[in-house]
């Protein structure tokens, strides 16, 4: 059959497409990461030294709170939705998602709700001052006029992802190819079928939290009011009940990806794909009991720090089985190390040591030190830069050959990958020991005692943003430019229905009649 | 063999290389250590911590490059086929797990003791604001504001500055002074926005959040000055709101309180006779400019503009030029304005302070109402309020 392929704008407008749309999310998070990171260029060279130079203290809070809800709205979500709607109807052998119409909806909500977001900059008390976590009251009675755009950018955000979980549950449960058990299922997919639950049961709790906020600003109700009887603090929890859940849902798809690489390189089956199921699925159900572990100095009753505390805690057993079968996988392994396995391999080790960092922050006691010190930030960061975006940096490497049926220049990918793990590393490990010494997050200004730390971490944030320049010329000079043709497996380990069944690059429509699953 | 065995040494040299070296600058790379029982157990579980995390790090990475160095295609052509073990896997669930354990088990003990603030020898209140602590000593009728040294001006912040002020953002105009070995309770509470109140030597973090009171407690056994800063994001001038806690022995203690009540009887005494008089325009508007550059130039800025729409200017406004408007202008400085980040100053300025930037307000940038307050004008005010 020949291939029915539109072209020009209404291609893409009206796309049903999974390969389109895949695309046009990829883009999409591509240029939030790049707005994002300008951001992040604004905040460290504001911090190169002590003093105010460049920015308003306002503008700065401005900035660190567009920076984080571009990039966790904005980049990396999307780039996770990107990633699923290119792969997971071809790794389990269906034509396309399951509900194509819902899916060109919830991408081109994104751009509108960005665009809402984004003109906050330009109106009168600047944008979004409050954090990405926007607590009240700071984000409801004293919230600059912009925060109803910023409102309105979140729910229409939360939409799209929910729709976009819908179509993944619905997808994977319905259009599976005959003999592509659950079992059998590729561990991208697993990951993202646990990640959609985990947004359907989280979005709406944020859509609840942001409409709080409205009636709370507009329309005379005191939710996080205690002068009309009721509890800032009770936003906390309804923030963190979205927002802890919200950092699986941001890590989990980049699980998936190390697990499909890993054993592609090490030409060596996954070490223990069933308790890679579990342990991510464990990993999900305890996401949703640890939210209070970013709030033990709001004054929780000491048994609920406990608790709190314990199931924390808890979240380290299943973690580690992934890494430790990332590592047995590796073991007695062939393996080489092209671009795609450096990044999976920094993604381990780098997550990693954000994850004990995560044991440290989650023991209370200490807790009481880190918190809101730059040590969060150095956590976050390491389980954010070389966790989720390493992850779909690994993964646009390593199916960009079966999305484009090219390959990209293997030493300009290598230069890529030892710059970004330089970089991320003279970025974000300096500021362990910033938010040791005391320095708190989100100030503009400090002492001189932390000026040494701070000024690493700038010259590798500009190295670092500098740095996906470079990956942006890759990407147009393997699409676009003058490029190697890829065989139709290029990666002599890869597996999977996409490898195996499929030629490089993937035809417009693929399986129009279900695969035989071995 | 031999290789291997060079690699072993080489990783050996080179883990206790970067050991020894973090060791010699323990000072600026780790958390300091403090001063309290609290705070130096909170240290100790620390460091109990990051050895564990370390120990398991060198196992795992090691493990990691071990199989990256021996197992990569060169060296190992043809790939093991193994891909599961029972076993194993049981051991890596069960070890961390008696790990996690082990580490909990004084963390719990930690905790209840650090939230134990019962039987306290004193009781301070402690409420934050915009951007400033207040101080309320339950036992000795004491309060006072706690503002950073510095007024929060954006000239005042340069890197000049901080190079030549040890405590560049660290230093307030008037410390928390606390009596040594007495268990200190605080109540921590806020006006507008949630603040949090951190020293890190005494490991005391609590968030103050406005209309409810969280309780925490300390206990320091070295008289000492010790710094920190607010640590929840609480707007403009978030990194502008040091803490500065001045701990003096058991009698320089009893003295400042004694000092800080004749100083309290002299200041009603000259709040009482500066209301009493008349006041010349020039002396207003000299008191008025210092007060307003103190308390109100951090949002209307300087030059009265203002950062619209969250700061509204006052140069030009109706409120500020208009004549029948000047009892809504003392109101709104007196009382504050409820819902926004306009706090009251009726009891944080005195009669004089309050009539000499209301007068300046109405007369600087322009205004030029010629209109003079008096300190009996809100003395008059407050009496019908």
């Amino acid at each position: 059959m020949a291939d029915h392929h539109p072209t020009g704008l209404k291609r893409w407008l009206f796309t049903t497409n999974h390969k389109d749309i895949g695309s046009m999310y990829l883009w999409f998070s591509f240029v939030m990461f790049i707005i994002g990171g300008a951001m992040a260029m604004v905040i460290r060279a504001e911090l190169y030294q002590p003093g105010l130079q460049f920015v308003d203290p306002n503008f700065f809070n401005s900035m660190t709170t567009m920076h984080g809800l571009i990039m966790v709205f904005g980049a990396v979500m999307p780039s996770m939705v990107g990633l699923a709607n290119w792969l997971i109807p071809m790794q389990i052998g269906a034509p396309d998602m399951a509900l194509p119409r819902m899916n060109n909806w919830s991408f081109w909500i994104l751009p509108f709700a960005f665009t809402l977001l984004l003109s906050s900059l330009f109106m009168d008390g600047g944008a979004p001052n409050f954090g990405w976590t926007f607590y009240a009251p700071l984000s409801t009675t004293y919230g600059p006029p912009s925060t109803d755009f910023f409102i309105l950018g979140v729910h229409m955000m939360g939409i799209s992802s929910i729709m976009g979980a819908i179509n993944v549950i619905v997808t994977v449960f319905n259009m599976r190819a005959p003999g592509m058990t659950l079992m059998k299922m590729p561990l991208f997919v697993w990951t993202w079928v646990i990640t959609a639950f985990l947004l359907i049961m989280v979005m709406p709790v944020l859509a609840g939290a942001v409409t709080m906020m409205l009636t709370d600003r507009h329309f005379g109700t005191s939710f996080f009011d205690a002068a009309g009887g009721g509890d800032p603090v009770l936003f906390q929890h309804i923030f963190w009940f979205f927002g802890h859940p919200e950092v699986y849902i941001m890590i989990l798809p980049a699980f998936g990806v190390a697990s499909e690489i890993i054993p592609a390189f090490a030409r060596k089956k996954l070490f223990g794909y069933s308790s890679m199921v579990y342990a991510t699925a464990s990993i999900a159900l305890l996401s949703f009991v640890v939210w209070a572990h970013h709030m033990f100095t709001v004054g929780m009753p000491v048994a609920g720090e406990l608790f709190f505390m314990i199931a924390t805690m808890l979240i380290a057993v299943p973690t580690g089985v992934k890494v430790f079968n990332w590592v047995a996988t590796m073991w007695q392994g062939s393996m080489t190390f092209e671009t795609p396995m450096l990044f999976a391999i920094a993604f381990v080790i780098l997550f990693t040591i954000g994850g004990f960092s995560g044991v440290m922050l989650a023991m209370a006691p200490v807790d009481f030190q880190y918190h809101d010190t730059y040590f969060v930030v150095a956590h976050f960061h390491y389980v954010l830069f070389p966790g989720a975006i390493f992850g779909t940096t690994a993964a646009v490497y390593y199916w960009l050959p079966k999305w484009t049926g090219k390959m990209y220049n293997e030493k300009l990918g290598k230069l890529h990958f030892w710059l970004s793990m330089i970089f991320v590393n003279l970025t974000f490990f300096p500021m362990h020991f910033s938010g040791l010494a005391g320095m708190p997050r989100r100030i503009p200004d400090y002492n001189m005692m932390f000026a040494d730390f701070n000024q690493l971490a700038s010259i590798g944030a500009f190295g670092l943003g500098l740095t996906q320049i470079l990956f942006l010329a890759i990407l147009i000079k393997t699409i676009w430019g003058k490029a190697e043709k890829s065989s139709d497996k290029p990666w002599d380990g890869a597996t999977g229905l996409e490898w195996e069944q499929l030629p490089c690059p993937a035809p417009y429509h693929t399986f129009d009649t279900p695969p035989k699953v071995s | 063999m031999a290789i291997r065995r060079k690699f072993f040494a080489g990783l050996t040299a080179l883990v206790s290389f970067v050991l020894s070296g973090a060791a010699q600058a323990t000072a600026e790379l780790n958390m300091r250590p403090g001063v309290t029982e609290t705070s130096l157990e909170a240290f100790e579980l620390h460091m109990a911590v990051i050895w564990v995390m370390t120990g398991i790090a060198v196992v795992v990475f090691g493990l990691m490059i071990y199989s990256m160095i021996f197992h990569r295609k060169s060296k190992n052509p043809t790939p093991a086929t193994w891909s599961h073990s029972t076993t194993v896997e049981f051991i890596w669930t069960i070890i961390p797990f008696i790990i996690l354990i082990a580490l909990t088990i004084p963390a719990v003990k930690l905790l209840i003791k650090m939230e134990d603030a019962s039987d306290p020898d004193m009781s301070v209140v402690v409420t934050g604001s915009q951007w400033k602590w207040h101080y309320k000593y339950m036992e000795h009728d004491i309060e006072f504001f706690s503002n950073l040294a510095t007024p929060q001006q954006r000239e005042n912040f340069s890197l000049e500055e901080a190079q030549n002020n040890p405590n560049y953002l660290l230093d307030v105009d008037n410390e928390l002074v606390l009596p040594a070995n007495k268990k200190v309770r605080f109540l921590m509470t806020a006006d507008d926005v949630i603040h949090s109140w951190w020293v890190p030597e005494l490991a005391v973090k609590k968030d103050a959040i406005p209309g409810f009171i969280n309780e925490t407690w300390t206990q320091v056994p070295t008289p000492g000055t010790y710094r920190g800063q607010c640590t929840e994001l609480c707007g403009k001038w978030h990194g502008f709101m040091p803490v500065v806690v001045k701990v003096v022995t058991e009698t320089e203690f009893d003295d400042w309180v004694a000092q800080k009540k004749e100083e309290k009887i002299a200041a009603e005494k000259a709040a009482a006779e500066a209301a009493a008089q008349s006041w010349e325009m020039d002396k207003l508007m000299e008191l008025g400019k210092t007060v307003y550059d103190a308390k109100c130039a951090a949002c209307h800025m300087q030059n009265g503009a203002g950062v619209p729409p969250t700061f509204p200017a006052l140069k030009g406004s109706a409120m500020a030029i208009e004549a029948d408007q000047i009892n809504a202008h003392i109101d709104i400085v007196v009382n504050g304005k409820a819902g926004t980040a306009m706090a009251a100053f009726g009891n944080q300025l005195t009669d004089a302070e309050i009539a000499a930037v209301v007068t300046y307000e109405r007369n600087a940038w322009g205004n030029d109402t010629g209109e003079k307050v008096q300190p009996a004008d809100i003395q008059a005010f407050k009496a019908g309020n």
